[in-house]
């Protein structure tokens, strides 16, 4: 997932306009548009259409039903309490990361940026595993956890740890790089002036990072609220009780209860919908403040 | 005499808390995967990874992971260049919908595609005459896969376009070269070490995916079961030891295609030159 | 004594960036440290604002020893070389900073801050540009910017890392002597780093090179320019010719010639680099009864400008030698390519090489 980062500042324009030497002939263009559009219709258009277009099929009051089922109310409620603890941890996480990263020298650092990465090279199926291992009934604390009555796996803790887990990296990714270019003038600029360690992170780095950060938070928080695989482990799918949305859909779905399971699959996709609508608003930020920079710095 | 060797305040405290919470939420869990295989001998951790249904899951999930980011290799090149090189209307639209993959959950994605792909669906039921069936068959995983790796290579490719000067392009026509001897001996070399690492985070995003491919895939044993899918039939089957030596499998190819990744980077950088 | 740095050393790796560096600078003034980039200029100057510590050696503050004090305790002004002004904040909260950041019971309020701040603008001039941000200044406002930021927390010492790298030519020269009258007013004790010897000549009231890690010399701008105690301050500050030659009993004997000097005169026969600046040159059509010279031929002539640039080609050496003389001289000798000339180093300056090998 780390290859996003490197296109959210750049302009989506050419610098220089075109000639005929450095173009094609129009039929190519076209031809190229053409292909490009079919297969991003065929692969992007076409499953969101599928999604509400099902969700409908039933008529509204289905829907609405479908929504405002308890159970369906309860995986919501779920979904966002896991969101709300896992991207708060991860944020502060990443910041405190990349401070050490970027502002300092120290042995092993290109290892410990590796093993911030390792989240994303995990299948999530392997995600909920390892936390099974460890908090399951056999698992390492799985004794002492039954003998004090606290329930993590198939349980609520269970789904947030997987949760942290899958959206790891996230924040760390996206301010590594964009805190790596701007280097520590600034910050040794605020040391000189007087500045403490917490006012040059509050009033200089993360006024600099802001739209990074926004950008890692609405990635984290999608995923977050997304995620199948890892959270399916540990869940144990007790319905209005461990059921994510996601998890919701899968039940919905496995019930032949096509029109209810894509009802809350559609808030979802509406939750993509706004999430790609916030990372444009931000990449739009990030790149007309470089873009302020640049021309000035001529 | 201690130095102080940091002059910016904070590091003991940041570094301490990354290896802290890195060790709490990523290092010990995963360490606990290959531990648990400590528990049996590698015999017996061989027979299970080469169980025949097991070897035809890897068949699977490795062969259509790598078809899928083969896919998207030449449209994420064909996109990322339309993208960046023409104009046309909905541009910053389709440019937006790009990372859909991205932010729609795997699940929604999942039922999605299979209602489309089903044989009464809107491109099942044209495919059904045809006698071609994609909803649960391999072929259905392959879609999946490539739907959920889409962003990466036009993601990775795409500023590196963006960067191309112009200028090299106008010497390679000034010298005599054609457009397509252009794009074959002046772009592509340029933007290939940026095409190899999209092509390979699609396709270790692939190999460990679940939520998209579960429900078109059909799940059926020796010929639509996905590795992934294997570790939790032997979780729901108490097997853990099972489920582990599957695990680890799959994560120490995961490691060593992050390690890859990395090596790619590395050299995608390096090529794009020191100027950053 | 306002700052004393005593036996600075400072390894990075392998690379020694400053070897044993001691330096006296006294209240007030303005110093240059001036030598070629990687010569440890930026590192000493970053030590003695706190930004780097050093392997060893002490830095003081007024006789007190500041090497263990926190960088936001030095009191000191620092001026970045790519100015470092926050980019998110506006030329006012940019300068304001540094008194906000205080601790409550001696922040001023913010009456006062705002006061503070314009003195400082209008001191600098851009007092009209308090609301913009700084992607929105020229590279001049915005090293005028750092500059009233640096100086807004009253620091004891200035410290400004090439001050006028980033800028063009022109502006360069208006903010060099801007800076110069600056200092006059303020009189506080500036250090500024640069690798251009004119800069250096022309703003500081003493100049340190540095080459290597090593201080070749202090002196005032003539001291130096005049008087350069080895061949690389030769080399570094302005033009010069370079003549292998043999010291002998006090004379330099380069080619066929030989040059009395007024040094060395007991040196046989020992093998030295002699120096001769382009103005030191004279050349005349004919030989001359009473000079001792060389023959040789004129290569190029640039006449334009106040002083006409001219590269001869001495007749016994196939190595070029660069003259300068006047537009009134030029005239006189009516010099053109190929011509045959007589030219007469003065001032010639000898350095035994047994004494500086590294030249």
């Amino acid at each position: 997932m780390s290859g996003i980062s490197t296109s959210q500042y750049s302009h989506y324009h050419s610098k220089v306009a075109r000639n005929r030497a450095t173009s094609e002939p129009a039929w190519v263009r076209y031809l190229l548009i053409g292909t490009a559009l079919s297969f991003l219709s065929l692969f992007l258009f076409v499953p969101l259409a599928a999604v509400f277009t099902e969700a409908l099929r039933k008529g509204f009051d289905t829907y609405v039903t479908a929504l405002v089922d308890p159970d369906a109310l309860a995986a919501i409620k779920l979904t966002f309490i896991a969101a709300i603890i896992a991207v708060p941890l991860n944020l502060v996480f990443g910041v405190s990361a990349a401070w050490a990263i970027t502002k300092f020298e120290f042995k092993g650092k290109s290892i410990l940026i590796t093993l911030i990465d390792l989240p994303f090279a995990v299948s999530p199926v392997i995600a909920g595993l390892i936390y099974v291992l460890i908090f399951g009934l056999q698992g390492w604390f799985g004794s002492y956890l039954v003998d004090n009555d606290i329930k993590i796996i198939f349980a609520v803790p269970g789904i947030v740890l997987a949760t942290i887990f899958v959206t790891f990296p996230f924040v760390a990714r996206e301010l590594i790089p964009l805190m790596q270019a701007q280097g520590k003038d600034e910050e040794e600029a605020g040391l000189v002036l007087g500045a403490s360690g917490w006012q040059i992170l509050w009033r200089i780095t993360l006024p600099n990072v802001k739209w990074g950060l926004l950008y890692g938070v609405i990635l984290t928080n999608a995923r977050a609220m997304g995620e199948f695989g890892a959270v399916s482990v540990v869940s144990g799918h007790i319905r209005g009780m461990t059921n994510t949305m996601p998890l919701h859909v899968e039940i919905l779905y496995n019930e032949y209860n096509y029109a209810a399971a894509f009802a809350v699959a559609s808030l979802l996709a509406l939750l993509a919908l706004v999430t790609l609508a916030l990372k444009t608003y931000v990449e739009w930020h990030a790149a007309h403040d470089a873009s302020l920079a640049e021309d000035a710095s001529k | 005499m201690a130095k102080r060797k940091n002059i910016l305040p904070g590091f003991n405290i940041s570094l301490g808390f990354t290896l802290l919470y890195l060790s709490l939420i990523v290092l010990i869990p995963l360490s606990a995967a290959f531990i648990k295989t400590t528990e049996i001998s590698f015999a017996e951790f061989w027979q299970i990874v080469t169980t025949p249904r097991v070897v035809a899951s890897y068949k699977l999930t490795f062969g259509a992971s790598f078809i899928g980011a083969l896919i998207n290799a030449v449209f994420g090149l064909l996109t990322a260049w339309v993208l960046v090189r023409y104009t046309f209307p909905g541009k910053k639209f389709i440019d937006a919908l790009v990372d859909l993959p991205f932010a729609l959950p795997t699940a929604v994605a999942g039922i999605a595609l299979t209602a489309i792909y089903a044989n009464n669906g809107w491109i099942g039921a044209w495919l059904e005459p045809l006698g071609v069936k994609v909803a649960f068959t391999p072929l259905g995983v392959i879609i999946a896969l490539t739907f959920i790796g889409l962003p990466f290579v036009v993601r990775t490719v795409q500023p590196v376009l963006e960067d191309l000067e112009a200028e090299t392009e106008e010497a390679a026509a000034s010298l005599g070269a054609n457009r397509l001897q252009t794009f074959t001996k002046i772009i592509l070399p340029a933007v290939w070490p940026a095409l190899l690492t999209g092509f390979a985070l699609a396709f270790a995003r692939a190999i460990g995916e679940y939520g998209s491919v579960i429900f078109i895939a059909g799940n059926m044993p020796m010929v639509s079961e996905i590795t992934p899918l294997i570790i939790i039939t032997k979780l729901e089957q108490y097997d853990y030891v099972g489920a582990t030596a599957v695990a680890v499998v799959m994560l120490v190819i995961s490691f060593i295609l992050l390690l890859a990744i990395n090596g790619l980077q590395w050299w995608a950088n390096r090529n794009n030159g020191a100027e950053r | 004594m306002s700052i004393e740095i005593r036996n600075i050393k400072k390894n990075f790796g392998q690379f020694s960036a400053l070897n044993d560096v001691s330096l006296d600078v006294p209240s007030g003034e303005l110093v240059a440290l001036l030598g070629p980039s990687g010569c440890g200029k930026t590192t000493l100057l970053r030590i003695i604002a706190g930004l780097e510590t050093p392997d060893s050696g002490n830095i003081l503050f007024y006789g007190n020893d500041a090497t263990e004090r926190q960088v936001r305790e030095r009191e000191v002004g620092f001026v970045f070389q790519h100015y470092a002004l926050f980019r998110h904040m506006t030329v006012f909260e940019n300068v304001a900073f540094g008194l906000r950041v205080r601790p409550k019971q001696t922040r001023p309020n913010e009456a006062e801050i705002k006061r503070r701040v314009h003195e400082l603008l209008n001191l600098v001039q851009l007092d009209w540009l308090a609301d913009r941000y700084p992607p929105q200044l020229s590279g001049g406002q915005r090293q005028r910017i750092a500059l009233a930021r640096a100086l807004a927390v009253e620091p004891k010492v200035l410290l400004l890392d090439e001050p006028f790298g980033a800028l063009d030519a022109k502006v360069r020269k208006e903010l060099r002597r801007w800076l110069r009258r600056l200092h006059d007013e303020l009189h506080i004790t500036s250090i500024f780093v640069t690798h251009d010897q004119e800069e250096a000549l022309e703003v500081a009231d003493r100049v340190v090179v540095i080459n290597k890690g090593q201080i070749e010399q202090i002196g005032s701008p003539q001291e130096v320019y005049d008087h350069p105690v080895s061949p690389f301050v030769y080399q570094f500050l302005g033009n010069v010719n370079q003549f292998d030659s043999q010291v002998h009993n006090g004379a330099a004997k380069i080619g066929e010639i030989s040059l009395k000097i007024n040094a060395h005169p007991d040196t046989q026969n020992s093998p030295a680099l002699a120096f001769v600046r382009p103005h030191d040159i004279e050349i005349y059509n004919t030989q001359h009864p009473d000079k001792v010279g060389f023959e040789a031929i004129v290569r190029y002539v640039n006449a334009v400008g106040p002083l006409v640039r001219v590269e001869l080609e001495r007749a016994d050496h196939t190595e070029l030698i660069e003259a300068e003389l006047t537009q009134e001289r030029f005239r006189e000798l009516d010099l053109t390519a190929a011509q045959h000339v007589f030219i007469y180093p003065r001032n010639v300056r000898v350095f035994l090489k047994e004494n500086h090998a590294t030249a």
